[in-house]
């Protein structure tokens, strides 16, 4: 791949050329290693440190990450945040990407009308801010304005409705729901831009051996999108295990009712600066955040080795 | 041919339907933010009329918040940071394609670990530099974390757009012997101009509806962005139904507008960046 450098900028002195580099280089290299990398390396190192209290930091190895996962003060609300992390990623994967794989698949119909409305509408709310998003849907579901138990009631189903985000059994989902309903317009989009790249060649001879357009989907379409949906899959599990701004919009930093709706994101906000049950603690924030890199770090992982891997051979 | 136009007829009813559910929510508090508290409550499902139309929350949420200032900030924030981030992106994209030197590829892999990995797992390290530069509870902070933030997603896109220029380009610049800074500034730039539309959508976006940072990095009035504001604000007035409404409002038109406007060149390049 590698083009060779034009004459000219071959034959120019090596100080120059160097000279060139950081020019070009430099800006970026440098803000990003300096917000963005060192931030990251720094935090882990000050994982391994404890702090008295009074500004003073001493080594302990590892016995943050001993402690949040053996210590019952600790451990439970760590598990219980990633059970709870699970279970929204789950929700994400069981409902957001079928969906949006069904919607890009009705939207690449051939000779479709309004495809550029529908397109648009439906990628709206992923553009709006997550908070608002939140509270907007705070005041649907909300018993007291009961527009969400009269549009139930409308089609007979009123006695359904219950405060599902006040509720310890379903506030969780509720919330994964939310999401979902926000960010269903990413998948569509990456699984519909896949679409249009198949070529034509493929879909005709299926269309002229007799096949239906759910089974020309089904068997021959879905097959060769699949490395999109293995990357709308790594993608949903980032943004999962670093979400955040919705449980706290819609429920605060303690996850409520009784911790139902913590995951990772909120757990770490809490640990590290504190709330009204605790105060915050920076050398075990830092371990959270050290846990939560290496889980987004195997996700990635495994997606690069084994999603990746698996699914090249069905690419063109 | 009638079972065709049956399944097109389906379609178009589960695509309608889910149209629907997605931008119901948002009609429903858009409208409502227009309607006294009675008609709020009373009947959440019908339009603003003459009886029922009232500005009441407008009035309540601009003088009982910083508003304007939170909005200013937020354009400050996400204009310059995106105008930064396209300028050492387009810079560091054009070097990495360009100039193949050793360590190149391992350069390239380093910028890219910032697209898997999210900055906010940096966060403790962030707040106590910020605080030691003396850069805490300022737009600069949250300005230096937005491009390192955008850099990766940027740098990424627009090394595709760089490929793509024609080679002769700029090897008939240099056999005049145009200096490659002026190449880059005066020919490769402007031909870098589609890519803005991708760019945006990878960073201005993120930005502009960011909580987590203007949270951790700002403390007061002066320096809340738009996305904390409304979110403090409601947190405040949680029980005022006019307010909260025209606050939401007031936080999902400008976003509603500008999509609108640019939705064609935002799904496209959305699209066209992402398959790559």
């Amino acid at each position: 791949m590698a083009e060779p450098l034009s004459q000219v900028v071959a034959s120019m002195p090596r100080g120059r050329f160097l000279g060139l580099l950081a020019l070009f280089l430099g800006p970026s290299v440098a803000i990003y290693t300096l917000f963005s990398i060192y931030p990251l390396i720094a935090t882990m190192a000050l994982s391994t440190y404890t702090s008295d209290g009074s500004g003073t930091y001493s080594f302990v190895g590892l016995a943050n990450f001993v402690t949040l996962l053996t210590d019952a003060v600790w451990s439970k609300p760590f598990w219980n945040a990633v059970w709870n992390n699970l279970v929204f990623f789950a929700v994400h994967m069981a409902v957001q990407n079928p969906i949006g794989i069904a919607l890009a698949g009705l939207l690449s119909l051939p000779a479709l009308r309004f495809k550029g409305l529908y397109r648009t509408v439906i990628f709206l709310p992923t553009m709006l801010s997550v908070v608002i998003v939140g509270f907007s849907w705070n005041l649907i579901l909300s018993p007291l304005w009961g527009v969400a138990e009269g549009a139930l009631k409308a089609v007979g189903l009123g006695s359904w409705f219950a405060p599902w985000l006040g509720l310890p059994s379903t506030a969780l989902v509720t919330l994964a729901l939310i999401s979902v309903w926000q960010f269903v317009g990413i998948p569509m989009m990456l699984i519909y831009a896949a679409l249009l790249n198949i070529p034509d060649e493929l879909v005709d001879a299926a269309r002229v051996d007799g096949l239906g357009q759910l089974r020309i989907f089904w068997h021959i379409k879905l097959p060769l999108v699949l490395p999109t949906i293995g990357l709308v899959s790594i993608l949903t599990f980032v943004g999962n295990f670093n979400a955040f701004d919705l449980i706290y919009s819609v429920k605060g930093a303690l996850a409520g009712p009784n911790f139902a709706s913590d995951i990772l994101g909120t757990f770490f906000y809490r640990t590290f600066f504190g709330n009204q049950l605790q105060v915050g603690n920076p050398t075990m924030g830092a371990a959270v955040a050290t846990v939560m890199f290496f889980i987004v770090l195997v996700g990635v992982c495994l997606y690069l080795f084994i999603v990746q891997r698996r699914m090249r051979r069905y690419s063109f | 041919m009638l079972k065709q136009r049956a399944e097109t007829l389906g379609v178009h009813i589960i695509l309608v339907a889910y149209s629907l559910l997605a931008i119901g929510p948002i009609l429903l508090v858009v409208m409502n933010s227009f309607k006294t508290r009675k008609a709020i409550f009373g009947a959440p499902l019908a339009p603003p009329d003459t009886t029922t139309f009232s500005l009441i929350g407008y009035y309540k949420v601009f003088n009982a918040s910083h508003i304007v200032t939170y909005f200013a900030n937020s354009l400050i924030v996400t204009l310059v940071s995106m105008a930064l981030v396209l300028l050492f992106g387009a810079m560091a994209a054009w070097a990495l394609t360009e100039y193949k030197f050793r360590g190149s590829t391992a350069l390239a892999l380093f910028l890219s670990i910032g697209i898997m990995v999210p900055i906010r797992l940096g966060s403790v390290a962030i707040v106590t530099m910020m605080r030691k530069a003396g850069l805490n509870d300022t737009l600069t902070a949250l300005i230096l974390v937005y491009i390192a933030q955008g850099l990766p997603m940027s740098i990424f896109i627009l090394s595709e757009f760089v490929q793509q220029i024609p080679k002769d380009l700029r090897d008939a610049a240099r056999c005049d012997g145009v200096p490659e800074t002026r190449i880059f500034f005066e020919v490769i730039a402007p031909l870098l101009r589609p890519a803005i539309a991708t760019v945006a959508v990878f960073t201005i976006v993120p930005i502009w509806n960011d909580l987590w940072f203007p949270l951790i990095l700002t403390s007061s009035d002066s320096t809340h962005t738009i996305t904390l504001g409304v979110q403090q604000f409601l947190g405040q007035y949680i029980t005022d139904w006019n307010s909260v409404l025209a606050a939401l409002s007031m936080a999902i038109l400008p976003v509603v507008a500008i999509y609108v406007i640019f939705s064609r060149q935002l799904i496209s390049g959305l699209t066209a960046g992402a398959v790559k």
